[in-house]
């Protein structure tokens, strides 16, 4: 099973390796991870994609680290959750009409045209992302790239907020 | 203008602002300007013949002591070599500072000489770890250094100040600022959760308060004593909470767990409830987790969030210190009492006496037999006084230290539990013995561990620290040897050593100590009063010891803690 976190950390030097080391030394699954600048210059906001059966330890081994300033465990439908994908597919001469219909209907972007290619940049929630994909693999995935997914609690009813801050 | 320090001045002042009064360590280029100026300061510096021993030093000092100890090492190899005390203080959760010196910052990644990546390497062996790289830094780095190693959850922290740091200029403004908005330490539990605990304590039929080390790392052993008291509560102590209450008094049923006492263990799988108070369910106390105390309930009290609920699912968990969450535990048992005394639990009461009585410890010393570590142990213990702190190695003497010492007070047992370091005993002992020069500091040691770090005995003989260490001599790595025996049917491959190299007693001498022998148990006891007397330098005791004595009880690594071996006739 999936669970998506919100980590909000200190913008400090390694606070990324502190915690990839955490996740690897207590054997847990790290599926996606994402890391960037958030509205304050002095917090960054990882999102991370963990496969686990349950949280509570992880999000505990979080807090440990004194970097961490908080740590949310999103509730599916409760997030906005995006990512962005390029992939560069077969498109032979005789297809490419198909397949670019195809990628209208996802509002899949042609950003490079080659000879026997087309890539595509799709963004959008990751189900999307796949039922994309799934469609692509009938003509043939060349290449593909993943930036693994940003997430931001909705507004009107955020998500659950698991755990107090305590170390 | 302020007056402008060098990096180093800087780095020595804040260490006199957090009241540091020795530093065990190992000078060498990257931390020479640092060795610089503490030439000038009151700080007393230890020279360790290897950084490993100065890290168990400052380990052990810490223990002794309840402060933190300070450590310092050069970059690279120096560094390095202070994995081992670091990773073993941090399972243990000893409060250390370790400042290692690092190559100038224009000079880092490039492989230069003694480089090593300190912060990288000590990360998953400290509780958190700084580079510093600017002289503006470091001051509010030592502060926060300490206050991350002193407080919630104790632990090592280390410091790597590049040279270039240290060689730099900056003013004094005085002790740096803390700024860790993400590090909130609990003190109080929930009073919520502290009251639903009384409850569940005042209804349960078979309670057992199983203490940990946290007890004695929140010094709490005075509340430990009454709130058992109070609740009529038998206890149980881990191998890092021996001394937590003293041995003497009734509740107290000794260690669990895979060398523990058979009440002690069994106490626990049967009971409905465990007060589990600054423990953390290890694996050497409970065996197989799934089989472990299966009909007790659980309330765990511990300072780190992180242990509830990691091993053992907690019915009332309580994040909090322990001394203060015994204290509120007290207040709100005294509330629900209402002047009444604690129930009685007189049928569990009588059949933990009968499992004392049917399955005490206990050994057989024969007068003509070779001498067994566990009458050693006993012996010194009758003619130690209370504050006597014993410190182990890891291995036969470490259990049988823990079985037969009485201890009767907090801070007096000092041993690499979590880590299991071979090597530990003699450089924690001349740490502890140098934080405390007044109080007899006895490290009972095997022959394998002995010659792990017995070089640090040159440092305590020089350092004119008296630490007594009693070496148990079996001519062999005597648990690895235990477990051979029983699960590897007796191939003893790569665990003797030689009953005649090195010579013990020689060797001490040569260190700069006092070196004696016992061969035959009637050496024992004069041996021990010989060196009792003998306290203007280390003395060495050689204790030659029986090789195919075994620890009992046992369970088995992974098994159910109902299947106890008494002795060898259970094998």
């Amino acid at each position: 099973m999936q669970h998506v976190i919100s980590v909000t950390v200190e913008n400090k030097p390694g606070v990324l390796a502190r915690v990839s080391s955490m996740f690897a030394r207590r054997d847990f699954n790290i599926h996606s991870l994402t890391v960037g600048p958030t509205e304050d210059p002095k917090r960054s906001r990882m999102t991370v994609v963990v496969d686990g059966p349950e949280m509570e330890q992880i999000v505990k081994q979080l807090y440990k680290l004194i970097h961490t300033l908080k740590v949310v465990e999103h509730v599916p439908g409760e997030a906005v959750e995006r990512e962005i994908m390029l992939v560069r597919v077969n498109a032979e001469a005789q297809r490419r009409g198909e397949i670019l219909d195809a990628a209208t209907i996802f509002e899949a972007k042609a950003v490079d045209v080659g000879a026997q290619t087309i890539t595509f940049e799709v963004v959008g929630e990751p189900s999307r992302l796949a039922d994309f994909l799934e469609i692509m693999k009938t003509y043939g995935i060349v290449s593909l790239v993943k930036s693994g997914r940003i997430v931001l609690a909705k507004d009107t009813k955020s998500a659950t907020k698991k755990q107090r801050k305590s170390a | 203008m302020s007056e402008q320090l060098t990096g180093a001045d800087i780095l020595i002042r804040a260490l006199e602002h957090e009241d540091v009064e020795i530093i065990f360590g190992v000078p060498g280029g990257a931390i020479l300007r640092a060795y610089d100026s503490l030439y000038d300061s009151s700080i007393r510096h230890v020279l360790a013949r290897h950084e490993q021993g100065g890290g168990h030093m400052a380990a052990g000092y810490a223990h002794a002591t309840g402060r933190v100890g300070v450590t310092f090492a050069t970059s690279g190899p120096g560094a390095t070599n202070l994995i081992t005390p670091l990773a073993d203080a941090y399972m243990d959760s000893i409060p250390v500072v370790a400042i290692t010196g690092q190559v100038g910052s224009r000079s880092i990644g490039l492989d230069a000489f003694q480089e090593a990546h300190t912060w990288g390497i000590s990360m998953p062996a400290t509780k958190h770890n700084y580079l510093v790289t600017q002289v503006d830094e470091i001051a509010s780095t030592i502060r926060e250094a300490f206050h991350i190693a002193s407080t919630g959850r104790p632990g090592p922290v280390l410091v790597d100040i590049t040279k270039d740091a240290l060689i730099g200029k900056a003013p004094w403004r005085g002790p740096g600022q803390l700024d860790l908005p993400g590090y909130k330490p609990s003190v109080k539990g929930h009073p919520r959760q502290v009251t639903s605990a009384i409850e569940m304590i005042l209804g349960s039929q078979r309670p057992v308060l199983y203490a940990g080390g946290g007890i004695i790392r929140a010094g709490a052993s005075e509340e430990l004593l009454a709130f058992a008291t109070q609740q009529n509560l038998p206890v149980v102590t881990t191998l890092m909470a021996r001394g937590a209450i003293p041995d003497s008094n009734p509740l107290t049923l000794g260690m669990s767990g895979m060398h523990g006492t058979y009440t002690a263990s069994t106490a626990m799988q049967r009971s409905d409830l465990l007060v589990t108070i600054g423990a953390r369910f290890d694996d050497r106390v409970t065996g197989d987790p799934a089989l472990f105390a299966p009909e007790a309930k659980v309330i765990h009290v511990d300072v780190d969030p992180a242990e509830i609920g990691k091993i053992r699912n907690a019915d009332i968990p309580i994040v909090g210190d322990a001394k203060a969450v015994l204290g509120q535990l007290i207040e709100a048992g005294e509330r629900a009492l209402e002047g009444a005394p604690a129930p009685e639990r007189s049928e569990w009461f009588s059949t933990i006496a009968a499992w004392q009585r049917d399955f005490p410890l206990a050994y057989d010393q024969q007068p003509d037999r070779p001498i067994l570590q566990q009458y050693v142990i006993d012996e010194l213990s009758k003619r130690t006084d209370a504050d006597t702190i014993v410190i182990a190695g890891v291995g036969q003497h470490q259990m049988w230290a823990s079985q037969f010492w009485g201890f009767e007070k907090p801070n007096t047992w000092i041993n690499s539990g979590g880590l299991g370091t071979m090597g530990f005993a003699v450089p924690a002992a001349i740490g502890a013995q140098a934080g405390m020069p007044d109080t007899t500091v006895i490290a009972i040691d095997g022959d394998g561990c002995f010659q792990m770090t017995f070089q640090e005995l040159i440092t305590a003989a020089v350092e004119k620290i008296p630490v007594k260490i009693a070496v148990m001599n079996n001519a062999n790595l005597g648990m690895v040897r235990q477990w051979q025996k029983i699960f590897y049917d007796n191939r003893y491959s790569a665990t003797e050593l030689s009953s005649s190299i090195p010579n013990i007693v020689m060797l001490a001498e040569a260190l700069g100590c006092a070196g004696l022998r016992a061969e035959s148990p009637e050496e024992v006891v004069p041996t021990i009063e010989k060196a009792l007397a003998i306290n203007d330098r280390p003395v060495v005791m050689e204790f030659v010891c029986d090789p195919d004595a075994m620890v009992f009880p046992m369970i088995k690594a992974g098994g159910s803690n109902d299947e106890i071996l008494m002795g060898p006739e259970d094998l």
